[in-house]
């Protein structure tokens, strides 16, 4: 069985909001309406986005870190959210694991975001329905694009690769791969939702010295140590800048 | 959570409704087992009917008013095998209809014997139907208090005390309706159904003291280190992402300061069981109409105070996400 998923990577993320904005772009331009902003230049401006980026600091001064954390909906393999609904607006697809709303049938009665611990539902105030991501649904499968660029907006527009998208029951998968070697994990692991995106944590990036970049093996202004004496026989233009 | 004026009417109107109608059906066992002088059937138990109905159909109408797309309420009935949501749109207007069939069977006098038992008791139509809306309406305390107590990370909800105070409030404010209706069209019952509102008021008064107890002393399970996944004791939200509004940030999140909360904690203690106990013994004993009327919309003031309350104590943990704007 096909579980799709996102795998986010907060030790690449710079905080950009590119997967903000053209998760935005591309969801508001599709066939199921626009995801409507109220008021986008007035005073108070409210609006339904399937995807925010978030700061967090973390640590103490001087030893802090800033975490951008990009968040949208898990795609949980239990998803509390699927069985509250009465309508049967929100539904998870047998065939590839993707969570989605059922725009005809929701009667916007919120039920599925209180049921939703992540908060990933956003009510569209102007369709007065309940939306979420979709892994981009509408572009994922679509031949009339490019095998490449079958991927969902945010995963397309990430200038660092911070996101992965793929199958993550398939074992040999990049998404699955990432997980494994990069110890991701699943957001509020205690209830029990096993969501299918997964974030890989920050991790140290150590410095890697080799010998020859501390003692250069040409070195011109004989800093380090003294020049290994060239044979005669071997000319060379350390041999000429060396007098 | 935010409260929304819609539920709260929803939850406090059926409860009422529901009560009055357990009243009514409480009264005809009663009368049926001779422990209790049989009313008037027309002025008693239609009319009683009427009013239960006119409650629980002004709760179905203020339901509407919570939905983005009302004109599709119909379909909310269609997941009653997983939802509980699903489940109160099916029993309510099954409540209702059974209601309105009571009260009509006692207007029309339709009372075929359906049943004789043994001690040569008759069953009639009317037992029958208050039998049926018995259950109903027990069967709709239970849907209305799962919505919230199955949502397992609402932990203010998630327990038995829900559905006891579901139960046990809309019980005791229907029978208070009840002492109060009868005071009018049956003063020989008033005694009786003063009597029985003060109890569950008190079991009432008792369950809900115990859940403010228990959810006192819950301690959050998720925290903002297993929200993001970074376990390290000091992380401090910057930014949300976005200045704007959304639904996230008005959704979940009651704003109001905390003293209001204490404040309001008391104003439904005190007007929703203790003013209430004290007409009720009161307007019980001198079997004083208007006395009895007061406990009534004190106490349904005190129910709407207590479930504003109920909501916004829950604290969604999708609230961990939303600390800080920028």
């Amino acid at each position: 069985m096909t579980q799709l998923a996102l795998v986010i990577d907060l030790n690449v993320c710079v905080g950009c909001h590119a997967c903000v904005t053209s998760c935005k772009q591309w969801n508001t331009s599709g066939s199921a309406g626009p995801l409507t902003d109220l008021e986008p230049y007035g005073k108070d401006p409210n609006g339904a986005f399937f995807n925010r980026v978030q700061t967090f600091e973390v640590g103490e001064y001087p030893n802090t870190q800033t975490v951008h954390f990009p968040k949208s909906c898990l795609h949980c393999e239990d998803p509390p959210c699927v069985p509250v609904c009465p309508t049967g607006a929100s539904y998870k697809r047998v065939s590839d694991g993707i969570v989605l709303v059922d725009y005809d049938k929701c009667i916007g009665c919120k039920y599925c975001s209180w049921a939703c611990p992540y908060g990933a539902r956003e009510v569209d105030p102007g369709r007065r329905v309940m939306t979420k991501c979709t892994l981009c649904v509408d572009r994922i499968y679509d031949p009339a694009l490019a095998e490449a660029e079958r991927k969902p907006a945010c995963v397309m527009a990430c200038p660092t690769s911070a996101r992965l998208f793929g199958d993550i029951h398939d074992p040999e998968s990049e998404v699955s791969r990432a997980i494994r070697d990069s110890a991701g994990y699943a957001l509020m692991p205690e209830w029990g939702t096993h969501p299918a995106n997964h974030y890989l944590p920050r991790r140290k990036t150590p410095m890697r010295m080799h010998e020859d970049e501390l003692v250069r093996f040409d070195n011109p202004l004989k800093i380090d140590a003294a020049l290994p004496k060239p044979p005669k026989s071997d000319p060379s233009l350390d041999d000429v800048m060396s007098w | 959570m935010r409260p929304d004026a819609s539920v709260l009417l929803l939850t406090t109107l059926i409860g009422v409704g529901q009560g009055l109608f357990l009243a009514l059906a409480t009264v005809q066992l009663y009368a049926l087992g001779r422990l209790l002088p049989e009313p008037d059937a027309h002025t008693f138990y239609a009319h009683g009917s009427l009013l239960a109905l006119v409650f629980l159909a002004g709760g179905l109408v203020a339901s509407f008013f919570h939905l983005g797309r009302p004109e599709r309420a119909w379909r909310s009935a269609t997941m009653w095998r997983t939802s509980w949501l699903s489940r109160e749109v099916i029993v309510l207007p099954a409540m209702m209809s059974v209601v309105v069939l009571y009260g009509v069977a006692h207007l029309v006098a339709w009372k075929p014997v359906l049943a004789v038992l043994p001690s040569g008791l008759a069953i009639d139509a009317t037992v029958a139907l208050g039998v049926v809306g018995t259950v109903l309406a027990f069967a709709l305390f239970l849907c209305t208090a799962m919505i919230y107590a199955c949502l397992p990370f609402l932990r203010e909800w998630a327990t038995p005390l829900t559905v006891a105070n579901y139960t046990l409030l809309g019980g005791a404010s229907g029978f208070t309706l009840a002492a109060a209706f009868s005071a009018w069209t049956a003063p020989e019952l008033t005694r009786f159904l003063a009597g029985w509102a003060f109890v569950l008021t008190l079991a009432g008064m008792a369950s809900r003291v115990a859940s403010l107890y228990r959810n006192h002393r819950l301690k959050p399970r998720s925290t903002l280190q297993t929200a993001i996944g970074i376990k390290h004791p000091r992380i401090v939200q910057t930014s949300a992402g976005f200045m704007g509004g959304s639904f996230n940030t008005h959704e979940f999140f009651h704003g109001r300061p905390h003293s209001a909360l204490r404040s309001v904690k008391w104003v439904f203690l005190l007007a929703a069981f203790a003013i209430p106990l004290a007409l009720l013994a009161l307007g019980g004993s001198t079997g004083s109409a208007p006395l009895l009327v007061a406990a009534f919309i004190v106490q349904y003031a005190g129910l709407l105070a207590e479930r504003w309350f109920f909501f916004a104590q829950a604290n969604h943990p999708q609230n961990l996400y939303y600390q800080a704007v920028a």
